[in-house]
């Protein structure tokens, strides 16, 4: 009876946890006069006439290319430089290590995006307002902490006989690396790229500031830009939030365990 | 000997590209905004020198009507979310970590809104939430709950509590999947062993899954504090960069933002950047002290 009760309260819950993402979905497949008849109806047929509005009039064609140069960059180079950091951090010995690790990962708890305005006039002396560069700096610098906590730890665990014996075999610090090290961090490096790209495909603040040019927005910036446009096209504007949605859904389906894994290695902060 | 020297000497050529990176776009900016903090702007260009004079504009009646209700709700926020969404995440992990079938569905289902966007999450509500056409009151009239059937982000009274629904609604899968993966890590036998020797379920959670749950709740804890205060995406697309209605979801973020970018104040700098500094200094040392209260407990 009781375990009964417990499992109605949680497929309830799911139907509550699913409900707005459904309607999300339902409504922009309809005409936005069929949802101000009925908001809670269902879509007549797959019509993509919202999306197609969405792309090409409202212009998230460009912000959606413009979000994937970003964040695909800035996720790459972040992990790269977090990479090599980490490697020494983890596995070699050498004056002020201690003091390196707590510099990258006291990052993790400074509000850095309290930074902004320096940020902005630091960007715009290196000419690197409203560019795309800028932004995957930006975006990267700022995965950096959890990064190097991440791959430093798991560097760690690695058995210390790999790199006596790399030695042995004559290889140097960059080969040991390259050869030894990278193919045995392959999972924590799924995890940094997976678990920094939600974040950052959802970041809104450091475009709102440091991007001006319609031409050079990414979805966050773009979306409020729509959503001012377009208020009383619902179907439209519901288009335009379920594509900014479904990649991360995709990524998620895709790789539930890194992001789990991302998840669970901030719990040891 | 040489050896040792020239690897160690190649250690930092591996740490000098994220140095770099990270020096100049996080730590640099951030310290130079406390030198900012202490100048009169003239627009962007540096005036004289002003001492603490910025810090004391933001104690002036005029800014602090400001100032003391968004911090009151950034504090309301974290209240929320440590009573609403944390408590019912840890319901739930404890809920799952017994149920056979449909576990992982029911994880999935619950942590999927932590993945969209906060300004998604924000316009969707408003459309949802929407007195004219909204699905939800629809739902309500139609249910014969015409009393419910309210402007719930239109009312400065209703606005914040539903921020903190909505927030819930979004967030309630991270402590969920955070304290499931911590009473995985929990070994049976203690709770057999317990319950050998007598004690009821009540017991057995209350004295032994609990305790055992304190580094996890540390975390939730600090990580919904941080959380809280840097509230900034989703109540600017539930009501605007003043945090409408009537300033009720004005929090610290969307008062910075204004401060800096939209006060139209000749000295905007110097009164923004002091007010970063001082919203530093508060949230990075709150998280320091709670971090090691947190420790010395558990």
């Amino acid at each position: 009876m009781k375990t009964l009760w417990i499992k109605l309260l949680l497929w309830g819950y799911a139907v509550f946890s699913m409900a707005p993402l459904l309607v999300m979905l339902l409504s922009s497949f309809r005409p936005t006069a069929d949802i101000f008849d009925d908001p809670l109806g269902l879509p007549t047929g797959p019509d993509l006439g919202n999306y197609a509005k969405a792309w090409t009039e409202a212009s998230f064609s460009t912000y959606v290319v413009n979000s994937l140069i970003v964040v695909v960059s800035a996720v790459l180079l972040g992990a790269a430089v977090s990479l090599l950091a980490a490697y020494p951090l983890g596995r070699r010995r050498f004056a002020g290590r201690g003091l390196f690790a707590a510099y990258f990962i006291s990052g993790m708890t400074l509000p850095a995006h309290l930074g902004v305005l320096p940020l902005f006039y630091l960007l715009e002396s290196l000419g690197l307002i409203d560019s795309l560069l800028g932004l995957i700096l930006v975006y990267a610098a700022g995965s950096i902490p959890f990064n190097v906590f991440v791959l430093t730890a798991f560097f760690r665990q690695l058995p210390y006989e790999l790199d006596e014996a790399a030695s042995l075999d004559g290889a140097g610090p960059l080969a040991t690396f390259w050869h030894v090290m990278l193919p045995l961090v392959r999972p924590a490096i799924a995890t940094v790229i997976v678990f920094q790209f939600v974040p950052l495909w959802n970041d809104f603040f450091y475009p709102l500031v440091l991007m001006r040019d319609e031409s050079k927005l990414t979805l966050p910036v773009g979306l409020t830009h729509f959503f001012g446009e377009f208020q009383n096209d619902w179907g439209t504007l519901f288009a335009g939030l379920v594509m900014t949605t479904i990649p991360l859904v995709v990524l998620f389906v895709l790789a539930t365990r890194q992001i789990v894994a991302g998840l669970t290695a901030g719990m040891n902060r | 000997m040489a050896l040792s020297t020239t690897r160690r000497g190649s250690s930092y050529l591996f740490l000098i590209p994220a140095f770099l990176l990270y020096s100049v776009f996080v730590i640099y900016p951030l310290f130079t905004g406390l030198s900012y903090s202490v100048f009169t702007w003239k627009g962007t260009l540096r005036d004289t020198f002003a001492g603490f004079a910025n810090y004391a504009a933001l104690l002036t009646e005029s800014f602090l009507d400001q100032l003391l209700p968004a911090l009151g709700h950034n504090f309301l926020l974290f209240a929320g979310t440590m009573l609403v969404q944390n408590t019912l995440g840890l319901a739930f992990a404890l809920a799952l970590s017994r149920a056979r079938r449909g576990k992982r569905l029911l994880q999935t289902m619950f942590a999927l809104p932590y993945l969209v966007n906060p300004l998604v999450i924000g316009y969707l509500w408003t459309l949802l939430l929407s007195p004219t056409f909204g699905p939800v009151n629809a739902l309500l009239s139609g249910a014969g709950m015409d009393g419910l059937a309210m402007p719930w982000l239109g009312d400065p009274a209703t606005a914040l509590p539903t921020v903190i629904v909505i927030m819930t609604w979004q967030w309630v899968g991270f402590p969920m999947l955070l304290f499931s993966a911590a009473l995985g890590g929990i070994p049976q036998e203690y709770a057999e062993a317990a319950r050998t020797d007598g004690a009821g379920s009540s017991q057995v959670f209350w004295r032994i899954t609990l305790p055992l749950l304190r580094p996890a709740m540390g975390t939730i804890t600090i990580l919904s504090f941080i959380g809280s205060m840097n509230t900034f995406a989703l109540v600017y697309a539930l009501g605007g960069s003043n945090g409408a209605p009537a300033g009720a979801t004005d929090v610290l973020g969307l008062l910075f933002y204004r401060a800096a970018f939209a006060s139209g104040d000749v000295n905007a700098m110097g009164t923004s950047s002091s007010l970063a500094v001082l919203m530093f200094t508060f949230i990075f040392g709150s998280t320091l002290l709670l971090q090691r209260v947190l420790r010395r407990k558990a």
